[in-house]
């Protein structure tokens, strides 16, 4: 009896030293679920999910606080990418936060109209627009994530949000045309 | 005799070669209006360096761009800019993209060429020189030449291949090439060894092709090459691969994931090999090309050396026209490989080794549905890279292309052969290529994706940054101003009364707060 206890109790007490050695010498700093989550997400940072930008509502869901379909840019292959990640289920896209586009949007300044005010550059969660006080602003196409964030702001409806248009570099090879009432998919 | 070593699978097809090698290479005449489009390697897009109005000069640099793998366009003749806009190109897509376009004046004047002493030159500096040319493979996947050069001389190179196999049938360009200008080609292959310092050069040519390896041959007994032999190769596609070529004739596999010069090879196209001699002896830029004009739909076939930014129509009317009809479905590139042109209009590009005219659609047997796959394994015997076609097939058709790229789709090299031996007539490749502008577009994405993470955490920590600076000026204001006034009053002065009413009705809400909860 009391062997029994001696050796459970060296043996636990053994097991506590290891995992006690293990919690310090494999601690993982931050969240790796946060980052995780956060690398699936298309960093829009448009904030439709209603949280101020694409890490908050990674943190959000790795929390248990928000569900996974709340992005509208990433839209459904995001939702599946985060419910394999997550092993939970594959939800639709709640309507209630925007509609998903196909051929994303770019911000346009009409630049006769703008006033120079910067209120966009200061709400450009991504600094993709340039300009100074009263002077002209104009956004660089490249780095702009089709947020809208910028559009609210604007004094003056000068800027515009356009869908991207199709080029030689994105255009995509299709697959043939399938025979219809044929089955087999693997 | 060399000892010549196989790779996996491949085909014996039908040539079609000699329809196009009864005539001989002709001089093409230059067009009233050349279309160039401002890329025409693969890298990023140039821009353009003339103005809608500029008389050019043939020779003149037209577009370029500062990037690492970088090739300028030059004015093919002489001319005036009239345009810089959207035209149809040389792409599967059929969409349109920038050009220059240049009304001849027909007096072709070139620039003052510059000719330096070759025989100063360093390595760097011949690079340099083929760099300001334009040059690019012209085997087709118009790489540019330079980064690729600079790129081996750095790893190291322990055997020079030059491909003059030329194995899709229809196109017999470089077999033209190779018989007319051999010494071109061969002079060509001493700059390169003297950029590379390779042991061994070899310069491979199917066996269908016995007046290219005769011209070849001679003119290899005249040129002086060190350690270099003219090998002859059995013919069965596609030996030109540049893979299929290293294995041929070293018995070596480059492995997944690496390049040619990773291994020591380095190849290089014949047609580069002329395009690079009249870059350095001429100071002539890439601005012409063998290409030939062949199919079943066109009066003469044959072979053009013609000028960069002609139209698709141009070069018809030199070979006597359609046979049937204005217009015919137009393929450049061989019936393997090639892809559909969106018409006539398009312009001859770097890559443009030949423009089939055909009948019919040649790119597809069976126009419209294809039938269901029946697991025969034919594809999997033919397949040159060893990949399992059948496997590719499945994922890439329900979209799973993580599990494709596990079975190595991007080691495919679209060569053709499985849908050629497909009983099913499935487009095997086009399912590929599908897949792989999936992946690329998903790549593109992530890529953005992580610059806009990059510069939204960028300007968190700038706005946070310039919030605790402020708030640091304010306090050493506040504090200054305290000390400003202890020395005027001599005494400590009372708090701010706005100060005070502030902190009042903080303790408000913060009581109201506790209240509510």
């Amino acid at each position: 009896m009391i062997l029994a206890i001696v050796t459970i109790s060296l043996m636990a007490g053994l097991f506590g030293l290891v995992l006690g050695y293990t919690a310090i010498r494999f601690k993982v700093e931050g969240n790796p679920v946060v980052d995780q989550i956060d690398a699936l997400l298309p960093q829009t940072q448009c904030g439709q999910c209603t949280y101020p930008g694409c890490r908050p509502y990674a943190e959000a869901i790795a929390h248990g606080e928000a569900p996974i379909n709340q992005c509208p840019p990433g839209g459904q292959a995001t939702i599946v990418a985060l419910a394999d990640l997550l092993d939970t289920e594959v939800l639709e896209l709640n309507a209630e936060h925007g509609e998903h586009l196909d051929v994303p949007l770019v911000a346009v300044i009409d630049e006769q109209t703008c006033i120079g005010c910067t209120l966009c550059i200061q709400a450009c969660p991504v600094d993709a627009i340039l300009g100074s006080a009263k002077h002209m602003h104009t956004v660089i196409t490249d780095e702009c994530t089709g947020c809208k964030l910028c559009l609210p702001p604007c004094p003056v409806d000068c800027i515009d949000m356009v869908p991207t248009q199709q080029t030689i570099d994105d255009w995509k090879w299709t697959v043939p045309p399938r025979q219809p009432g044929l089955t087999g998919d693997a | 005799m060399r000892k010549l070593h196989q790779f996996h699978g491949g085909l014996h097809l039908e040539g079609h070669k000699s329809e196009s090698l009864t005539r001989n290479l002709r001089q093409a005449s230059l067009p009233p209006r050349l279309y160039l489009p401002l890329r025409q390697h693969i890298g990023e897009h140039n821009k353009p360096l003339v103005d809608v109005g500029n008389r050019v000069l043939k020779g003149h640099v037209i577009s370029a761009s500062s990037s690492l793998i970088r090739a300028a366009v030059h004015a093919p003749t002489s001319g005036t800019v009239t345009a810089i806009s959207d035209y149809p190109v040389a792409h599967p897509s059929g969409l349109k993209d920038t050009c220059i376009v240049i009304d001849v004046d027909g007096e072709d004047e070139a620039a003052a060429p510059v000719i330096p002493d070759l025989q100063q030159l360093e390595a760097g500096e011949i690079i340099d020189l083929i760099c300001r040319s334009g040059v690019v493979g012209l085997g087709g996947a118009a790489f540019p030449s330079s980064p690729k050069l600079s790129r081996g001389k750095m790893q190291g190179i322990e055997t020079l291949i030059i491909n003059g196999v030329e194995c899709e049938p229809y196109i017999t360009c470089d077999d033209m090439l190779m018989r007319h200008y051999a010494a071109e080609i061969l002079r060509g292959v001493g700059y390169l060894q003297r950029i590379l310092n390779p042991q061994f050069t070899l310069i491979g040519i199917e066996d269908n092709k016995p007046e290219a390896i005769a011209a070849m041959t001679s003119g290899l007994a005249h040129a002086g090459l060190a350690a270099t032999e003219i090998v002859s190769i059995p013919t069965i596609y596609p030996s030109g691969g540049e893979k299929q070529l290293i294995q041929i004739l070293t018995g070596r596999e480059v492995p997944h994931g690496q390049l040619a010069f990773d291994i020591g090879l380095f190849c290089q196209n014949v047609g580069t090999c002329v395009a690079i001699t009249r870059a350095l002896e001429q100071d002539q830029p890439l601005i012409s090309r063998v290409v030939t004009i062949t199919g079943d739909n066109i009066r003469e076939p044959g072979n053009w050396e013609v000028r960069l930014g002609s139209p698709v129509r141009h070069l018809v009317e030199l070979a006597g026209g359609y046979l049937h009809g204005d217009s015919s479905p137009l393929v450049m590139g061989g019936p393997m490989m090639g892809f559909s042109l969106s018409g006539d209009q398009v312009p001859i590009v770097k890559a443009s080794n030949c423009i089939m005219v055909m009948r019919e659609q040649a790119m597809t047997r069976r126009p419209g549905y294809h039938d269901e796959c029946i697991r025969c394994g034919k594809c999997t015997e033919v397949c040159p890279a060893q990949l399992l076609p059948q496997q590719l097939y499945w994922h890439a058709r329900a979209g799973a292309f993580e599990r494709a790229q596990e079975f190595h789709l991007l080691d495919c090299i679209e060569c053709g052969c499985c849908s050629a031996v497909c009983p099913s007539g499935i487009p095997l490749v086009q399912y590929y290529r599908a897949a792989k502008s999936e992946i690329r577009a998903a790549h593109k994405v992530q890529i953005k994706s992580d610059r806009a993470r990059f510069r939204f955490e960028f300007r968190e920590r700038r706005l946070l940054l310039k919030k605790q600076q402020d708030e640091e000026r304010r306090r050493l204001k506040r504090e200054a101003l305290q000390k400003k006034k202890i020395q005027a009053g001599g005494e400590v002065p009372i708090a701010d009364p706005v100060q005070a009413a502030l902190e009042r009705v903080k303790a408000r809400k913060l009581a109201e707060q506790e209240d509510s909860q």
